[in-house]
């Protein structure tokens, strides 16, 4: 009898302290970085901030895990899932299978991955996931005309990791914002066929010093790195970075940096959930949305009315004057004949 | 023995399909770009020609080097597929070298060290204990990927890029050489591993095939149990190859990230290490041969750079882009001749009536 009462006891404490959750929901909010990992000074450390801001700012729990190699994605989103959390976010467009195997598995688990997009009929199967884009044309439009007031050798280089549409945005983009400010300026483009090979990246930069080039804007990753050492080394070239601030690569040398705010899309994406207003699809982020714009080191290196010519296009593409190419025409981008 | 003595055959070369192979390739890319050359001018175009072999040049020399390597590794019968890893591991602990004790050069040494220290992993694991060779380069190819990343950041605090370290200073050569035209402009002054290279292609051409530890190496590779019988130390002259296969990667790596740049990025190596192996193979296990495969290798990513900034080839970047890598599988699917394997190269040696 005395046992029996003791369990019943039990089983009324237990119960009591797993209905207490229910009272107010304590949301778990988990990321996923891609094998760049947490350090990365770019995407991964953007996408930390804006876990971080979702811990303090919406009380969210909130976990992260990294991937050694692409064949972790998977196990370690759907461990998240597993766990319970609410919202598991991929970073970068590398995870997109992950996320779409994942997500079927797990359809009670709100996914989210940034610079990756699928079509309409898509995410009618997959009511669970909603991705974050970015104008990265928008942003380069403004290095573009950084570059184009700058440059006096009307030479200017643009270097791309791999030829695929996301780097496209960032080629017209920039184009169109050299050809704003000058169109006699000569552009070259070179893609390296890799977003991990800094070596290359050097050899590429060189190779553009060597035919005058003294402006180069990179979207290449890590291939980018060796832009920066070509600067560094040959003092005679001003260097562009991409996604993050990447001002510390080369102090001397860089004009600005393209950033990306990785951070505002998890924190704008994780807030949408938490007040109830989740759905499944794109959301486009530009200048107008504080998605995408110039680094604050600008200012070190580049000259002052550079930088306020770019801001007046800036104001200019924020109020819908003036809409800048995505790449996906030809024409748009930088020609090669 | 005549097989095992032979180097290149310039006969054989030319009337071999990888000549004919390399021909095509250069008569069609002119026939592409013929009318962008046309238009430029002379001086324009010796500027071209010399950022066509500097830019060459400077993607080729780590392959060479460790396709020499490679050589080495696989005529005395290992086949080594954890050269990518010992790159990636002679970069970082050359960065990290460097770093702490503010000398390339001390660098320079501790990287070869480092990728000598994981060839005798391997060659442990190889030789002494039998294991499967491809099984254990692999395993040291995921390895190193792990082990930099975690020192990255035990050691620097940070992921993807160490900070920038104390890099090799060119080398200058005097000026008679400086002064012949387009040599001079590509040679005259450069990264130093780059002449290391170029010496070492003689030096190893030279030592496996012109003497005696050449020879013992060789037989090692084609018939261990003959080598034996004659006394020669088999298990001793695999370990010495295999390390120096492993030294020479961690030359090639520090190259990357001490000669060419000035850091260590994660994974830098990019395939260079599998790229140098397929070389070695091109090159039908000669150092000569590695050498000039490791050079086409280079000039054709050189190409398929400068073709692109320079806009004078309508060849679609995407093809330019796989030239290295179907050059390659020609190469395996043996459209440069045959290709000989050392008779031994991948078993491993159990003196008969050992356990």
């Amino acid at each position: 009898m005395k046992r029996a009462f003791t369990l019943i006891i039990t089983a009324a404490l237990l119960l009591a302290v797993m209905a207490i959750p229910s009272f107010s929901k304590e949301y778990k909010i988990a990321i996923v970085f891609d094998i760049g990992g947490l350090g990365d000074k770019s995407f991964n450390d953007s996408a930390y901030l804006g876990l971080q801001r979702v811990a303090k700012e919406l009380g969210a729990k909130t976990k992260y895990a990294e991937s050694r190699t692409p064949s972790d994605y998977e196990p370690n989103l759907a461990a998240f899932a597993k766990e319970g959390y609410d919202m598991v976010w991929g970073i970068g467009f590398l995870m997109a299978d992950a996320i779409e195997k994942v997500s079927a598995q797990y359809p009670n688990t709100k996914f989210g991955i940034i610079d990756n997009s699928w079509d309409d009929a898509w995410y009618k199967a997959h009511p669970n996931v909603m991705s974050v884009m970015y104008k990265e044309n928008e942003g380069s439009f403004l290095m573009g005309v950084l570059a184009a007031m700058t440059t006096k050798s009307k030479v200017i280089g643009f270097i791309g990791g791999m030829e695929f549409p996301v780097i496209w945005r960032f080629e017209a983009g920039f184009k169109a914002g050299v050809e704003a400010v000058d169109k006699s300026i000569k552009l070259l483009r070179n893609y390296a066929g890799s977003f991990n090979d800094p070596a290359a990246g050097k050899a590429i930069a060189v190779s553009m010093i060597r035919q005058k080039a003294d402006v180069i804007y990179h979207a290449s990753g890590g291939t980018g790195i060796g832009m920066f050492e070509a600067a560094n080394e040959t003092k005679n070239v001003w260097v562009i970075g991409v996604d993050s601030d990447q001002f510390d690569l080369s102090p001397k040398w860089t004009l600005s940096s393209m950033i990306k705010r990785v951070d505002n899309g998890v924190f704008m994406g994780t807030k949408n959930l938490i007040d109830g207003k989740f759905k499944a699809g794109v959301t486009n982020l530009g200048l107008k949305e504080a998605g995408v714009g110039m680094a604050a080191t600008t200012s070190k290196n580049t000259a002052a009315g550079a930088i306020a010519k770019a801001n007046a296009w800036a104001s200019m593409i924020i109020a819908g004057q003036k809409s800048v190419p995505d790449g996906m025409n030809e024409a748009d981008r930088i020609s090669t004949k | 023995m005549s097989r095992l003595g032979k180097g290149i055959n310039w006969n054989r070369l030319v009337r071999s399909r990888a000549f004919w192979l390399g021909a095509a390739l250069v008569v069609l890319i002119t026939v592409f770009s013929v009318n962008s050359i046309r238009s430029m001018g002379g001086e324009m175009f010796s500027y071209l020609v010399i950022d066509f072999f500097s830019t060459g040049i400077f993607m080729a020399t780590p392959l060479i080097l460790t396709s020499i390597g490679a050589v080495f590794s696989e005529r005395s019968g290992v086949v080594n597929i954890g050269l990518e890893g010992m790159m990636l591991i002679g970069a970082f602990f050359g960065v990290m070298v460097s770093y702490f004790t503010g000398s390339a050069w001390l660098g320079v040494l501790g990287g070869m060290i480092a990728g000598g220290l994981t060839a005798a992993l391997h060659a442990y694991v190889c030789i002494s204990h039998h294991a499967n060779q491809t099984v254990s380069g692999v395993a040291i190819n995921v390895f190193a990927l792990a082990l930099t990343g975690f020192l990255l950041k035990a050691v620097f605090h940070r992921a993807g890029q160490t900070d920038r370290v104390t890099k090799l200073a060119n080398w200058i050569m005097p000026d008679f050489f400086r002064n012949i035209p387009i040599i001079g402009d590509v040679l005259g002054s450069n990264t130093p591993p780059v002449y290391i290279a170029l010496l070492l292609v003689v030096a190893a051409q030279v030592v496996l095939f012109h003497t005696p530890l050449g020879l013992r190496i060789r037989a090692c590779g084609e018939h261990p149990e003959a080598a034996d019988t004659v006394g020669i130390n088999v298990t001793g002259t695999r370990y010495f190859c295999v390390i120096l296969s492993g030294v020479l990667a961690g030359l090639s790596g520090v190259t990357l990230s001490l000669g060419q740049l000035s850091l260590f990025k994660e994974a830098m190596t990019d395939g260079r290490g599998y790229i140098a192996i397929a070389a070695m193979i091109f090159g039908k296990w000669t150092p000569l041969g590695a050498f000039l495969a490791s050079l086409f290798f280079g000039l054709a990513t050189g190409f398929k750079f400068i073709s692109q900034s320079w806009n004078m080839t309508s060849i679609p970047t995407d093809f330019l882009l796989m030239l290295p890598y179907i050059l390659t599988m020609l190469a395996l699917a043996g459209f440069v001749g045959r290709l000989t394997p050392p008779a031994a190269s991948g078993l491993p040696y159990r003196r008969r009536g050992s356990v």
